[in-house]
């Protein structure tokens, strides 16, 4: 069991910035996301923290204890690779015994631990066969097996369902999770499918080019984005934004204006002057026929099931509504669009920070 | 890699396996001949025109273990009961047994620098090309270019400032210079191969066993080099057959205690005339060991002459 914290970490390869300042902290028994776009800095930081690759500054903290220039095998962490690394001369038994002789363990100690994993993952009838005939999920339990098989205080993995089939990465997830219940290991897990950070993951860190964008419980990260970033990385279909171009806004007001409409956000609790745009969810767009709003022209329908997406445009802009899919929208008519005040963003244009308002101002303060 | 997903034609088949016989009967009916001429007599061996079935006798095998001398006419021949079979042979031509020749020793002196110099090979070259291969090593591509270019001009080239060292060192003729000559010439192929395997071989595999507490070292011995066996396989038998066969700095730097087989081998024609049985028979027992040795590796040679293409 763990607690790990992550001060100033940075990580330079040359003159490339792959980490930039990076501060966040993991709770002791927490599944804990690292989430962002391919080459982003994820694995640069995951791999920081496990100890195969030095930080160029900063420190990394595991239960208080400074380890940042430790050696991977002092850190007592486990991490999950990707493609999985399994020893390819050695069969199953052997994969997960090899952690266990590092430690010059007993060979009874080494029977039942091994014994023991290999029931928790169920993979006991596959001990003896070789890994190169097992198949990607199956290498993907012997790989979980060899990192749980020592009971380090730790688990880093990265991207260990990248290389599954959407199907089977689902079950997998369930199963991964379910483990993650059970044993209450401090885990660290890298990602860039967000659907699997908020699905999975008790706290989310959200990079982008090296640089952390927000961070907080999945529920937090979704409600109120950091960023423009964040908004639009996490949510399918994504955020909505609207450019309502230059605005003036005193603390307490709650209303921005799109031309001449008036729209209800939540009340500001900073000033601000310069450009806006407008943040919605999809599930906070609804429609009505009534003249009194913004007007938009349905373009697309997409059906789900029990909701359907409908696109409109309004001037250049596309916005998505997720709205019951009992309702019906014509491709081509007009519709009026009103916006759920409460769950209203608003971020400065250039730089894509999200402005502080009654409804966002707690989460991101302490993010 | 992609591989074409026709099944080749029973033509293109029936031709190739055609290409592949002629090939391999050219290349085998010498040594074929080799082998049988060490089984003919004498009178058999430059019999004209040649015989292909003949009696065959291991008197060239004995001549080439003795040394013989006439049997002067004064002595008596021994009693043909006391006598051993080669002193049999030996005696049929008049001769007698003098001693033993010196083709054991040259044959130990082979083995010993062969195998010595390609185990040393073996691992300075291991762990040079773990290096180059994982590590940051300062001004990297240079060494490995310097490393390669002892390679560019034909070692011989050299012979005569190596001959002047070995002698100012006391290294002529000894098992040391030669191990170290022989280590030295094949250094840079076994790096430059090995560092090959290495590349292919995922970071991953020693980051996982760093992680599950081992030392760089014992990642090195027993997660890399395991995986690296294929290329270490077929490096080895490219070092063992350059120093195996050597002769041009086996001619010049060793003479008496350290002289290696190919050397030796044509001053046996000489000594009783043209006994080209016995040359034959050294040529044959002189292939046995890197053919033994191939054999026993093959099944990695042919994993790693492909140069890990076939890895998943
Ligand atoms: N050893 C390295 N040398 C140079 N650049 C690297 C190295 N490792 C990673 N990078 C660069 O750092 C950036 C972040 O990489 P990485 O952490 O692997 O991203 P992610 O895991 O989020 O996809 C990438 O642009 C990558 O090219
Ligand atoms: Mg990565």
């Amino acid at each position: 069991m763990a607690e790990i914290e992550i001060k100033n970490l940075r990580k330079e390869f040359g003159e490339f910035v792959a980490v930039e300042d990076s501060t966040f902290k993991v709770e002791d028994g927490e599944f804990f996301m690292l989430l962002g776009p391919s080459g982003c800095g994820k694995t640069t930081t995951l791999r920081m923290m496990a100890g195969l690759e030095l930080p160029t500054s900063g420190q990394i903290l595991i239960d208080g204890e400074d380890v940042s220039f430790k050696r991977a095998r002092d850190r007592d962490i486990a991490f999950v690779f990707q493609m999985y690394a399994l020893y390819p001369h050695l069969n199953v038994r052997q994969n997960l015994e090899y952690p266990l002789r590092s430690q010059r363990a007993s060979s009874s100690l080494i029977r039942e631990k091994v014994a023991e994993v290999a029931a928790i993952l169920k993979i006991e009838q596959l001990l003896d066969s070789p890994v190169g005939r097992l198949s990607g999920g199956d290498r993907q339990r012997v790989a979980l097996g060899r990192a749980i098989v020592r009971d380090p205080a730790a688990f880093f993995m990265d991207e260990p369902l990248g290389a599954l089939d959407a199907e089977f990465r689902e079950e997998m997830a369930e199963e991964l999770r379910a483990l993650h219940d059970r044993m209450r290991a401090t885990t660290i897990y890298v990602t860039h499918d967000q659907l699997e950070a908020m699905q999975m993951g008790d706290k989310i860190v959200v990079m982008n080019h090296g640089i952390i964008e927000q961070f907080g419980v999945p529920q937090d990260i979704y409600d109120w984005p950091a960023t423009k970033f964040v908004a639009d990385f996490i949510g399918s279909p994504a955020m909505n934004f609207l450019e309502i171009g230059h605005q003036e806004l005193g603390i307490g007001e709650n209303t921005v204006m799109f031309k001449e409409y008036p729209i209800q956000v939540p009340a500001s609790v900073q000033d601000f002057d310069g450009s806006i745009d407008i943040g919605v969810r999809p599930e906070h767009i609804s429609f009505s026929r009534e003249v009194d709003g913004i007007s938009a022209v349905v373009v697309a329908s997409e059906y789900l099931g029990t909701t359907q997406i409908v696109s409109v445009q309004v001037e250049q802009t596309i916005l998505k509504a997720r709205v019951p899919s009992g309702e019906e929208y014509a491709i081509g008519s007009t519709t009026n669009l009103h916006f759920d005040p409460r769950n209203i963003s608003l971020f400065d244009h250039h730089s894509g920070r999200a402005l502080l308002s009654e409804g966002n101002q707690e989460v991101l303060i302490n993010g | 890699m992609s591989y074409s997903v026709t099944a080749p034609s029973s033509r293109t088949k029936l031709f190739s396996g055609l290409v592949v016989s002629l090939y391999a009967l050219i290349t085998l009916a010498p040594l074929l001949w080799i082998i049988a001429t060490g089984f003919k007599s004498g009178q058999d061996s430059i019999h004209y025109p040649p015989k292909v079935l003949f009696e065959p006798t291991l008197e060239g095998y004995v001549n080439l273990f003795t040394t013989r001398t006439r049997i002067p006419s004064d002595q008596v021949a021994k009693e043909p009961a006391s006598m051993s079979w080669y002193e049999e042979i030996v005696n049929k031509k008049g001769e007698m047994i003098a001693g033993p020749s010196k083709y054991g020793e040259r044959f130990l002196n082979s083995t010993v620098i062969g195998f010595g110099s390609t185990a040393l090979c073996m691992l300075l070259g291991t762990m040079a090309a773990y290096a180059f291969s994982r590590f940051k090593v300062p001004l990297k591509d240079d060494l490995l270019f310097f490393i390669l270019s002892t390679r560019m001009m034909p070692p011989i080239a050299v012979a005569i400032p190596i001959f002047l060292m070995f002698k100012n060192l006391g290294l002529n003729d000894t098992y040391l210079g030669m191990i170290m000559l022989y280590t030295a010439v094949n250094l840079s192929l076994s790096v430059w191969l090995l560092k090959g395997f290495m590349d292919e071989i995922p970071v991953e595999y020693e980051e996982a066993a760093l992680i599950d507490g081992y030392t760089r070292f014992e990642a090195f011995l027993k997660v890399v080099l395991p995986q690296a066996i294929t290329g270490i396989a077929s490096t080895a038998i490219f070092c063992l057959i350059f120093a195996w066969n050597e002769y041009a700095f086996a001619v010049l730097l060793t003479s008496g205690d350290a002289q290696t087989a190919p050397p030796f081998i044509p001053t046996i024609i000489g000594v009783s005339g043209k006994d080209w049985p016995a040359v034959a028979a050294g040529a044959t027992l002189f292939l046995v060991p890197v053919m033994v040795f191939t054999v026993l590796l093959r099944k990695h040679l042919l994993r790693g002459i492909t140069f890990g293409a076939v890895r998943k």
